[in-house]
Parts: structure tokens; sequence; C-alpha cells
């Protein structure tokens, strides 16, 4: 995927009319209308971020839809959503904006070939004007109205990142020392997730709103599995989700999240089956379980008989 | 209402969850918003607001039961974290060892010379000699030696940096007279101390704990010290302290299996679940600190060791008993640990977590 959008001055509206919310009630609702269902904790969480303006600090399992919330958050706001991946080494130049050098060139070798003797100031100022500057996600994300700024896996970014992200977000600007100053008019509602490989300093955290995501309950990862896949029986839903909480109770190295149970409900109902037999969960265990250790433990244990 | 608040905030600040003062005006905002009527409300104001990691929520429940006095909506919780407030036995008093009720030996002391005392074993040191090491020990500087990261930075040779060419040339009509270059930065490894603080080896606890303190110290974001025993406690945040005392008596609060039975495996295996797995172990240099005596199957902890082993970049055994004549690392998890270990030291005496030092910064 490429950054190079905003090729000009203008703010874009979002696509459609924001939506209002005035309970956390109501924003659980409106994620639901996404397909997002979210238990009262994260509502609230959500809420606050909206109404506070104060960026979300998420936290839990992988695969307990961190990630998912953000996307479904923009959608039920009616905003934009731009997302940041963060990894080591992410840098200004990645994260923020980059000029774009190569035509920078071409409009300097241009120039000069149409005129003879350009003027100097002229030239430098077309050199840095809006077209050249490439817009990375953060700059994205102030110019974008309104938009939620996904800051995904913060914990894989250096912590030299942590202390340059924390100012965009406390001034909603940035400034871009040929250009000057671009301020947001809204400022972004940033979710920023991690898996904690390594502890986000307190600096950042203090300015959020702390949520951990915790793995569903049944009635929920069945309602869950079911707004995914609507082609999904019902009793398969309820095996599904059975077997995937007792696959959380297994000690397993990796036990399965949300996003593994809806992946193995999908391979499930892609070979056509009605009830999870115990063939058929054997072959498609490797949607759900990723280590071999795991496999093993899960098919010795007897979780898959019915 | 807002003075509840203020001290619900001061009370969550005494049961050890970071809730800091400058936290206090957003819980007002989000109570507001949430409406301060509903105890459903207050208690997700005050969680959102106040709490900073899921250690932390349990103490903010049970905060939140013994300050309101009423229910909360309980959510399942995923963690399996009991919060067991301890009682604080301060083991880091001084004068809880064998044998420092002898006066007479401060004279003698006072002209032992460095030397001789670095190559005693801690266990058997008197009070005065017990200071004089932990000064010793609180000067070294446990560092882990750098990696290449992904992060480029200006150098004179290397690959060419087409941003800073590319740059210099626009200044110049476009003719990019001279190639910019650049080489990789490098970065520290981080260091993951997993120190063992069961019964067996309440000598040597302070001493191992007080290295940990030096590694933070000179580390205070690549480090992460961990004790295990029958249960794993995180102590990093503890062993920020400046103070090596105050940072052993805050991490002695926290350790509620001080002096306990060894459940090596169990722990690491909390270790690798909550942790190591997602990242604290991977690449790093983790170093564990134990006598290897276990009280389970020494089978599972050589899985666990195994797991480990395969996320660590190095794995350091440090084992106080190595130091003395006619070890053999016979004991049960100690012979099971072996084979997944790359260096096996001892870290009975000074000179030997001297040679740790050695050890890490080479690993």
């Amino acid at each position: 995927m490429t950054w190079r959008t905003g090729r000009t001055w203008t703010t874009r509206r979002a696509p459609e009319h924001s939506g209002q919310v005035d309970s956390p009630a109501q924003l659980a609702q409106a994620l639901a209308g996404t397909g997002y269902l979210a238990d009262a904790g994260l509502a609230t969480a959500g809420y606050l971020a909206v109404k506070l303006r104060r960026p979300l600090f998420l936290e839990g399992e992988a695969g307990v839809g961190k990630t998912a919330f953000a996307q479904a958050l923009a959608e039920a706001t009616g905003a934009h959503l731009v997302r940041l991946q963060c990894y080591e080494g992410l840098d200004a130049a990645q994260a923020l904006y980059d000029w774009d050098f190569p035509r920078q060139m071409l409009h300097l070798r241009a120039v000069t070939a149409a005129q003879a003797h350009p003027d100097p100031a002229a030239l430098e100022a077309g050199l840095y004007d809006r077209r050249f500057l490439i817009a990375r996600p953060l700059l994205q994300a102030l110019e974008l109205q309104p938009c939620v700024l996904l800051v995904d896996e913060i914990d894989r970014a250096d912590d030299e990142f942590e202390a340059f992200l924390l100012e965009v977000l406390a001034d909603a600007a940035i400034t871009i020392p040929e250009v000057g100053r671009i301020a947001a008019d809204t400022p972004p509602l940033a979710v920023l997730t991690s898996n904690r490989t390594r502890e986000v300093h307190d600096a950042l955290k203090r300015r959020c709103l702390y949520h951990w995501v915790e793995h569903p309950g049944f009635e929920r990862e069945v309602a869950i599995l079911r707004r995914r896949l609507p082609r999904l029986t019902g009793e398969l839903a309820g095996q599904v989700a059975t077997a995937a909480a007792r696959m959380r109770k297994l000690d397993l190295i990796k036990p399965p999240g949300v996003a593994e149970s809806i992946d193995w409900a999908a391979a499930l109902s892609a070979l056509g089956a009605r009830t999870l037999d115990p063939q058929t969960a054997a072959a498609t265990l490797g949607a759900v379980l990723k280590y071999r250790e795991d496999i093993d433990r899960v098919r010795g244990s007897g979780v898959l008989e019915p | 209402m807002i003075e509840v608040l203020v001290g619900f905030a001061a009370t969550l600040r005494h049961a050890g969850v970071a809730a800091t003062r400058d936290r206090v005006p957003a819980l007002l905002a989000a109570a507001a918003e949430l409406g301060a009527g509903d105890p459903a409300g207050v208690y997700w104001a005050g969680r959102l607001t106040l709490c900073s990691e899921p250690d932390d929520l349990p103490i903010y429940d049970a905060a939140f039961a013994a300050y309101f006095g009423g229910t909360h909506p309980a959510a399942p919780r995923g963690l399996p974290i009991s919060v067991t407030l301890p009682q604080v036995s301060t083991p880091f008093a001084g004068g809880t060892g064998a044998g420092d009720d002898e006066p007479a030996e401060l004279f003698s002391l006072a002209a032992s010379p460095v030397e001789v005392l670095r190559h005693r074993d801690v266990a058997e040191l008197s009070t005065v000699e017990r200071d004089e090491v932990r000064r010793l020990v609180a000067l070294l500087e446990p560092a882990t030696a750098p990696r290449r990261s992904r992060r480029y930075r200006p150098a004179r040779r290397g690959t060419v940096d087409v941003h800073r060419t590319v740059r210099a040339a626009l200044r110049q009509g476009g003719e990019p007279a001279k190639l910019a270059r650049q080489g990789r930065r490098t970065k520290p490894r981080r260091l993951v101390l997993l120190l063992d603080v069961s019964g067996s080896m309440s000598p040597y606890a302070d001493a191992l704990l007080r290295f940990g303190h030096a590694a933070v110290r000179r580390r205070p974001t690549l480090t992460e010290v961990f004790t295990i025993g029958t249960r794993l406690t995180r102590v990093t945040r503890a062993m920020r302290h400046r103070d090596p005392d105050a940072a052993l008596r805050a991490a002695g609060a926290a350790i509620p299996d001080w002096h306990g039975g060894t459940r090596l495996a169990d722990s690491l295996h909390a270790f690798l679940d909550r942790w190591g797995q997602r990242g604290t172990a991977r690449g790093a240099v983790v170093v564990v600190c134990s006598d290897g005596w276990e009280f389970g199957d020494p089978a599972d902890l050589a899985g666990q060791l195994h797991r480990l082993s395969r996320l660590a970049y190095r794995l350091v055994w440090v084992n106080p008993h190595r130091g003395k004549p006619g070890y053999e690392p016979l004991a049960g998890g100690m012979a099971a640990a072996l084979p997944f270990l790359d260096e096996f030291v001892a870290g009975h005496s000074l000179a030997a977590l001297q040679d740790l030092v050695g050890v890490i910064a080479r690993a």
C-alpha cells in the first residue's frame, strides 16, 4: 500500500455524516451495526475516548479484536481510518511526511530547461509545494477530518518514537520547516494497541485511557461468529465457541483468540460442515492452533469430542 | 463527590497502582461524562483513567470494592493474578543472616582487603562485609553488547543515502555532486533477569536483586527483572528506584513468595506466556539465577527451558553452588536444564558477579 494521498491542501470530508454518540450503550449499538460486538467495558472506553478526545490505549491477548475495534469505531462514527503499523526503525520520514525528491528534481530540471534565468526565490518556493509532500499516516490523520488514527503495536517501535508520537498527539499539529504548521481542527481520535513486548513509557500511558481487552464470553463469541459468517449454522457456531473456550483453558502456548475462532469457523463452513465432528475438526485444526505442541495437546485432551 | 474520587485515587496509589495526581483531572472528567451517581460509571471511569497495566486491574477491583463497599460490574478476568498483599517483612533490614552479632570481627574487617572479600561466598559474610559487598555490587554495570538495529545513521562509508544525497543535490541545482552514505545504527539487546527467591536461594537473593538493580539502573528501558519461586513477580518497576535499599524494600513488598518453595517450571511457564513469547525474551539475553532445586517434574522444566532457549538470543544460568569445589550439576532440575544453556556460571561471590557482567557483555 502506498501512502501517496492528499495532493491538495483541502481537507477531505468523511465518507458519511459522522454519527453522534450520547452513551456507551449507543456506541455499542453503532459498533454492532458495523459487525463489531463490544462488551460494556470496551464500549465505555470507546465512548470516553470520543467524548474526552483522549487517546485510547488497548492491550490484550493477540486476536481479541483490538485492531478490529479501531476499524469498527471509525466506521461507526463515520470517520476515516488511518493506520500506522509500528515496527523497529520507524522514523519521522515513514510516520509523518517526506518530500518526494525525484519529483522535486524533475521539477527543478523542467523549470531550468524552460527558462534561462529563473527567479531563485520563486523556484525554491515552487520546490516545496504541497504536491511534493508525501503525507505519511500521522500527517494524513491531521489532514483527514474526522479521523480515527490507529497506531498498531506501538510496543514494536523504538522508545524514541513514543516521545515523538506523544508530541503529535498532544498538539494535534506538526510543523514542517519548509511549509509551516499543519494543525487539525478536530484532533484525530487515536487508538493505540500494544502486545506488551516491552513496557510503553508512563508519560504516554498517562495521557491515554487504558483498557485491557478480554476474550469474549460464550454468548458474545457465538454472536460474533454468526455476525461475521452469516452462512454458519447456529449449532456449528456454538460448538466452535465451546471448543475455543475449552482450548483457552488448556494452557496452550498460543490460546486461540476470536480472530482464530472466526478463521476456524470459516474453514469449517468452507468445507460444508454443519456440525463439528472430530474428523473435520482435526483436519482444520491448523486454522485455530499455530504450534505443533498445541495441536498435539488438543488432540490428546479430548476437547474435540462431542 | 470530587473529594470522594480524589480520595479513591489516593487509596489506589497506596495499594500500589501508579495512579499519580496528574491523572485525577481525567478521572473527574470521565466520571462526569459517565454520571458520578452510577457505580458502574465510576468503576469504568476510574479503571480507564487510573490503571495502566493488566497487573493493576485486580488491585483496582479490590481497592474499588474496599473503598466504595459495593459491588461493581466485574468482568470475567482473563488473567490469573491473585492479590496477595504480603506482610512486609523487610527481608533486607540487615542482621538477618547468620553470624552477624560478632562485634569483635569489626576490627579485623576494617582492614579486610577487597581482593579477599571479592572471592568470599556472599552467604558466609558478616554484616560489615555484606555492606561492603553491597556497595561494590551497586557499582557493577551489567550491560549487553550492541546489535545492529533497523535504523540508519549518516556514516562515512556504507550504502548510499538517497535522501541526503538528493537533498544536497537540490541545493546545487540538481547536480548530485557528492554521494552521502549511511550505516546501520546499533542498539543494545534487551536483558532479562529471572531471579529465584525461594528458600534454598535466600542467602544469595539479596546480592542477586542488587545485581538486578544495578542492571536496571544501567539501562532502565532495556532491562527486565522478574523473581521466580512458586510464582512469577515482575519487579522491574520497583528496581527503578535510584537508591538500592529503597528498590529492594519495594521489591520485597511486591514479592509474595519470598523464601517459599521452588516451582521453576511453573514460574517460567508464567513468564513465557505473559511476557517471553510476546517479545520480552525474543532476541534478548536471558539470565536465570537459581540453584535448580525443583519441586516439580524436571521434564516440565526442560520443556519450558527449551521454549525459552528458542526465543532468547542467549540463555545464561547462574548457580551459586557452581562456585563451590566439588559441585556437580546433579540436582534434578539443574541436570534437566543443562542441554538448553549457552552459559553456565557461578554467582556466589562478588568476583563471580563481576564475571557475570563479562558474560552478559559478551553474549
